[in-house]
């Protein structure tokens, strides 16, 4: 049988004598000429036009020759829906048919013929197919309610394939059941409310009981399905886990994956002082190193989600270093990810290992991995105190390399070195300066400058070595001009006498000639430091630096959580949110571990919760005002009609009145006043700018320094007219929660640094915490119980709000409007109990009780306490 | 689920083109080809996200298979399904070239209609498969309705690897325990890592539906036993079982079963199949030793002597063994003397090559060589790359045995005894280096 001869291609004409071939009475003729058709649809000829022809050929009892025409069918029926109409007979002949396969055939087909017309035809084949008694056929009419589904949703619904879909879940045969839940979980996926797959302990054990009879593919849909369940109790989730467990021991990764991901999720429920806690972690790592022998490609999915659960859970792989050290045949790929695993476990008691092999990685041919290598060893510096004099050391020797690459790297790594451990390594200054000409990357230069500059003392020619940089000043990128301005004005603050020539230079080369704003302006900044105070320019130039953090490229915790929740997907490979590579409805609910890490995160964080009440003691008491209009729950038509949320917005939360920031006098005549509110989920600083003085301010604009959640500015301060004397604007900035993050004391300080034609102003705020609450916060009613009572004590914190008129409905109303919710309610001997949950910005979880005694005006409220007083008070 | 799958010849045109969804359009094919066939580079991922769609891929010698999805999908699941894929075509045609693909285009679709509905993955084991689609068209037409819904109720039934009715007039099979062992050792002879993958292979040409079940010396299950009451010294039956760290199985075995009892037990696919694969670290019998002596004399010679150890029985013969001495890229010349087998300085490879064609155990041999070499003024040291070395030895180098393969068929007349059994060990080197 020589196919092959179908995909040469044949002259002119061709359509026209396919047309003849298919027409012909010859059976055999008509199948080679449908078979021609078919290879020049592969290669991507239009064949279209024979459209009737083809068709004509469907009515045969040679099932090889249906196959063919369906085939055809499925490619071409969109282009030609009247024609399709035409083959809608012979498939629901097809679907009485007394051969299962034929049926099967059938309803498989007339899926794939997507046009609306057909569809209605369909519904009672498809009807009958549903409930078949072959489960082949069955099997295949539950995959067919998905296709259906997504040409024509309404239809599906109405004709109440989902329920009959729903019964197939309780089908005697495995391949049945696992090709319903397939198809249950992706039409929920495009439903995200409804209620399509309601699991609960029945379901989930018909489930666990198809698991172990299905095909390997079953396996998957079931395991991965059985990711979104939410089990009520840690016994519930620790009897799932005991039964998911053998599924780790599958030749098939993707089953051995999947099977992670359901034991990763679940685990977050069990207390960590059981003993299965224990066991089941070590169970992971073994099939996990497993997955390392696999092919290429399935590796390299399995390290980037290997990547992931070692930010997540460091403990499983802690002992196995050793099988993530580079093979020479790896892929450039698996080699990467390798590499980016190694340094996450990196630890005092691996790392002489460690540092052996990074060294041998260095000497590689691929220049990526080579760089990432070197990068790598200052990193295990920065993360393994001990290591650090022999990575130094490690990181010379490679500089003697003299390979260009090499050398620039070393020295970018060796700059977070420095930064990492002051005052110790300071002596490789001069073999860094040897290498000065041959640093053409931005990167490298910028680090080489920083270095000079903040070792502008011990550098005898530093001046020089600046200097050299400065001569081709505008060729330079952004990175190191703003790099090469900020060491020359170290320099000068180091060495005045010498290098005011040097300062003046710079300062005019950043301010005049640059059109780079960032460069100007902080050119600008230095130069008004300088010219009006040089003491506080000090303090501010060479400040002490923050510490620089030991992991790096570490995933944000709440997309960590999300995509733990998607291990296995290519959510996972990618290290991004389904929302963010998948169009439409699809993926986009976005997924959470169960609660028990949550309380783990309230637990240890036990200290900052405190903090939380010390610091924002002093807030209720100049927070006397009023809330907002009535409590936004469900806010009538307005929510109607918006089309963006399904979950009733609160636009009314709570708004604390302006107060003065920053007085006029402090502030050559500009006064500033403002306050912070929450409104559609987004935060926004609103500020009255006063203008007190006698000229004309323009030019305004606002920076933040770090703060505890990580609050800046989302966008540039829009003052859009000049602020003449005694005017007075109103600015509203909308705030992001992406800037860096750095402990403040107390927790909600902000600092705020002002800008003008005048000069820089700083000032300091306090935000209300409840412009923190996520709209998301409701906590998940079944587990409350269980994490209110594993709160230690300590963690507790108990008060009394005072002189509160309300009953428990309004307040429960009143607080939901700063998304503060109500989880449960009971009422034990007149006293009204609320229990309450909110949810940080950055994934923190506080959980509250409240008692209220009719006709006592004070709250007795357990945990956190300063929000709910301002809140309350507010009336 | 996946979108659609193409397969590709080298230059980039396609021999396969199967779309399961609307949101792929013919332009995903081109983009494909554009982007990462024609790229000429390297690759470097086996994912691609071109324009929001994501392109997974294999390469089978010079034929490419991709999925194409828009959608989170189980990218395990796709990988393992194109796998699966070309297990399946290898299994009706043989090698995976573009001519076997052309040839067999209309099988191949008529596989792809099977094994993948709308997307998502359908049985796909052949035995199954075989049953209703055979290359010579649609098997024989008038099935009788026992025929027909015996092969439905294999394809979606529990022991869907498997078709009723096998017939063989002796029962007979085959166990390969292959294994390779690897190594990483310092120059002075310390290991630093050492690790055995094993794959327990086996054919079985076995009547009707055997109920099989796999006994090894896995320390697990031979403690267990102990603690049983047996009066074997504790510490003996300690050397001989082994610790397996991991093992995975063929769907047929019933993990719940491993998983309470730790005991292996199946009902086997009809010919050649993987049944389990087991990976070791701890006790592992390295059957060589490789000694390395290089010293530096002057600026312009290098000496190098290995010594070579075998390490096993003096009754057993290991074969095909081949030592590579890698040596610095200015090599001029090489003088070598070996005691045994043949030995050769390979330019293109830099590299001497040594080869031992059979080698008895306990046993040693020497080669020295004068490496000459060419000044050069590159400050860039020789990395002086590690000694690897290839052999095979009639062992299992993990120290497992298989103690039983025991085989029942309750209704046929034949018996465990009856069943001829064979059990071969092979082991092989995986990467074994030693650093010099």
């Amino acid at each position: 049988m020589t196919d092959s001869k179908y995909f040469t291609t044949t002259k002119k004409g061709e359509i026209f004598e396919l047309k003849a071939e298919l027409n012909s009475d010859k059976k055999e003729k008509k199948k080679e000429a449908v078979k021609k058709v078919i290879a020049s649809m592969t290669v991507g000829k239009d064949v279209s036009a024979l459209f009737p022809d083809v068709v004509n050929c469907m009515q045969t009892d040679n099932l090889e020759l249906k196959k063919l025409v369906y085939l055809y069918l499925m490619n071409y029926a969109k282009s030609q829906p009247d024609m399709a109409i035409m083959a809608v007979n012979t498939f629901v002949k097809d679907c009485e048919d007394p051969n299962p396969l034929i049926r099967a055939l059938a309803v498989r087909t007339m899926g794939c013929i997507r046009v609306d017309k057909i569809t209605e035809y369909l519904c009672e084949p498809l009807r009958k197919c549903l409930k078949d008694e072959d489960p082949y056929v069955r099997k295949t009419a539950a995959v067919c309610v998905a296709k259906l589904h997504d040409i024509n949703a309404q239809l599906v619904e109405d004709q109440g394939f989902l329920d009959t879909l729903k019964d197939l879940i309780s089908d005697s045969n495995p391949m049945v059941v696992a090709n319903a839940v397939a198809a249950l979980s992706e039409i929920a996926e495009s439903h995200p409310n409804s209620n399509l797959l309601d699991l609960n302990p029945q379901t989930i054990n018909k489930l666990l009981t198809a698991l172990n009879e299905c095909t390997e593919w079953g396996q998957i849909f079931i395991l991965d399905c059985l990711a979104n369940y939410m089990p009520c109790d840690d016994r519930e989730s620790q009897s799932i886990c005991e039964r998911v467990t053998p599924r780790l021991s599958h030749a098939n990764s993707a089953v051995v994956l999947s099977a992670v991901k359901v034991l990763m999720k679940f685990m977050e429920m069990l207390p960590k002082d059981l003993d299965y806690y224990g066991t089941l972690l070590k169970k992971l790592a073994p099939p996990l190193v497993t997955l390392l022998s696999a092919e290429a490609e399935l590796q390299y999915v399995a390290l980037r989600n290997i990547n992931l659960i070692v930010q997540k859970r460091p403990e499983i792989l802690k002992h196995e270093m050793k099988v993530f050290f580079v093979k020479y045949n790896d892929p450039i790929y698996v080699k990467l990810e390798k590499l980016d695993i190694m340094i996450r476990l990196a630890s005092q008691a691996n790392i002489a290992q460690v540092l052996a092999e990074l060294k041998e990685y260095a000497t590689e041919v691929d220049v990526d991995f080579v760089r990432k290598a070197v990068r790598a060893i200052g990193r295990c510096a920065i993360k393994v105190e001990q290591s650090a004099e022999r990575c130094v050391s490690t990181l010379l020797d490679l500089i003697q390399t003299k390979v260009n690459y090499v050398v620039q790297e070393a020295i970018v790594v060796i700059k977070d070195i420095f930064r990492k451990y002051p005052n110790k390594y300071e002596s490789v200054i001069a073999t860094l300066c040897e290498n000065l000409d041959s640093l053409d990357e931005p990167e490298a230069r910028a680090a080489m400058i920083w270095i000079v500059g903040e070792y502008a003392e011990r550098i005898d020619n530093a001046d020089e070595l600046l200097e050299s940089f400065l001569e081709g000043f505008h060729d330079e990128s952004a990175q190191v001009q703003l790099q090469l301005l900020t060491a020359i004005v170290k320099l000068f603050l180091k060495k005045p006498t010498e290098t005011q020539e040097l300062v003046q230079q710079v300062l005019s080369l950043a301010t005049q000639d640059s059109d780079n704003p960032d460069l100007r302006d902080r050119g600008y900044i230095y130069w008004r430091l300088l010219s009006t105070d040089p003491v506080a320019a000090k303090e501010v130039v060479l400040a002490e630096k923050p510490l620089i953090s030991e992991e790096t490229d570490l995933i944000e915790p709440t997309l960590l959580e999300e995509l733990i929740c998607h291990i296995g997907t290519l959510a996972s490979v990618y290290h991004k949110p389904p929302s963010a590579f998948v169009e439409g409805s699809r993926g986009v609910q976005h997924k959470r571990l169960p609660a028990r890490a949550v309380i783990t995160l309230v637990k240890r964080t036990g200290l900052s919760g405190s903090n939380m009440g010390a610091g924002l003691g002093v807030a209720p008491a100049a927070m006397p005002a009023s809330l907002g209009g009535a409590p936004a729950v469900g806010g009538g038509l307005g929510d109607l009609f918006d089309l963006g949320g399904g979950v009733g917005m609160p636009t009314g939360s709570y708004v604390a009145p302006k107060t003065v920031w920053l007085l006029a006098i402090k502030a050559k005549g500009l006064e500033i006043s403002g306050t912070f509110a929450r409104r559609g989920g987004i935060i926004q600083m609103d500020l009255s700018l006063t203008n007190k003085a006698m000229s004309v301010m323009t030019d305004f604009a606002v920076q933040f320094n770090r703060n505890s959640f990580g609050l800046a500015p989302a966008g540039p301060m829009q003052v859009l007219t000049p602020l003449s004397p005694n005017q007075t604007i109103d600015v509203s900035l909308p705030l992001s929660m992406s800037g860096p993050v750095m402990k403040m004391e107390p927790l909600n300080n902000l600092q705020v640094a002002v800008k003008n034609n005048i000069d820089v102003f700083y000032f300091s705020c306090q935000y209300p915490l409840s412009l923190l609450f996520v709209e998301d916060g409701r906590f998940y009613r079944q587990v409350f119980l269980a994490t209110w009572k594993d709160i230690p004590n300590d963690s507790e914190a108990q008060f009394q709000i005072k002189d509160i008129h309300l009953n428990s409905d309004v307040a429960s109303n009143k607080l939901q409007g700063s998304n503060i919710f109500t989880i449960a309610k009971r009422t034990v001997e007149g006293q009204d109990m609320l229990y309450q949950s909110i949810k940080l910005t950055n994934g923190i979880w506080v959980l509250a009780e409240m008692r209220i005694q009719t006709g006592n005006p004070n709250y007795t409220c357990t945990v956190p306490r300063i929000v709910y007083a301002s809140l309350l008070h507010s009336q | 689920m996946i979108g659609g799958l193409f397969i590709y010849n080298h230059k980039g045109e396609v021999l396969i083109s199967r779309v399961y969804r609307d949101d792929i359009g013919r332009n995903a094919v081109d983009a494909f080809r554009v982007n990462v066939i024609h790229a000429r580079q390297q690759v470097r991922s086996p994912v691609t996200n071109i324009a929001r769609t994501s392109f997974f891929h294999v390469k089978r010698s010079n034929i490419w298979l991709a999925a194409v999805t828009k959608q989170n999908v189980n990218a395990a699941m796709v990988f393992e399904f194109l796998y699966k894929m070309c297990d399946v075509m290898t299994a009706y045609f043989g090698k995976i070239s573009e001519e076997n693909i052309k040839n067999n285009f209309v099988l191949i679709y008529e596989l792809l209609d099977e094994i993948l509905d709308f997307g998502y993955p359908q049985n796909s084991e052949t035995g199954a498969l075989k049953t209703f689609i055979t290359q010579q068209g649609i098997k024989g037409q008038p099935q009788t309705k026992e025929e027909q819904s015996q092969i439905t109720s294999q394809v979606t039934g529990q022991i869907g690897w498997r078709r009723e009715g096998i017939k063989y007039r002796r029962n007979e099979l085959f166990l390969d325990v292959l294994e390779s062992v690897n190594l990483l050792m310092s120059p002075q002879g310390q290991v630093l890592s050492a690790h055995v993958s094993g794959r327990v292979m086996m054919k079985s040409y076995l009547s009707g539906m055997p109920e099989c079940k796999f006994g090894m010396n896995d320390k697990i299950v031979i403690d267990k036993q102990g603690k049983g009451g047996t009066t074997d010294d504790p510490g003996k039956s300690g050397k001989q079982s082994i610790a397996i760290d991991d093992c995975t199985f063929h769907q047929c075995v019933r993990l719940s079963k491993f998983d309470s009892e730790r005991s292996i037990s199946f009902i086997p696919p009809d010919g050649e199949y993987e049944l389990m694969r087991y990976r070791t670290t701890k006790d592992i019998i390295l059957p060589f030793r490789v000694i390395p002596l290089v010293r530096e004399v002057g600026r312009t010679k290098l000496e190098v002597k290995v010594v070579i150890k075998s390490n096993f029985k003096p009754s057993l013969l290991a074969q095909k063994i081949e030592v590579r001495i890698p040596t610095p890229l200015n090599t001029s010349g090489v003088q070598v003397i070996c005691m045994k087998g043949k030995a050769k300085y390979k330019a293109s490879e830099n590299a001497i090559v040594w080869k031992i064609k059979r080698m008895a155990g306990m046993k040693e041999s020497q080669i020295s060589a004068e490496i000459e070499l060419l000044p050069t003024n590159d400050k860039k040291k020789w990395a002086r790359p590690p000694i690897s070395m290839n052999f095979e030895v009639p062992f299992a180098p993990s120290g497992l045995k298989v103690r039983y393969l025991k085989v029942f068929e309750s209704k046929l007349n034949y018996s465990d005894h009856d069943v001829i059994k064979w059990v071969r060990y092979i082991g092989r080197s995986g990467i074994y280096e030693t650093r010099c």
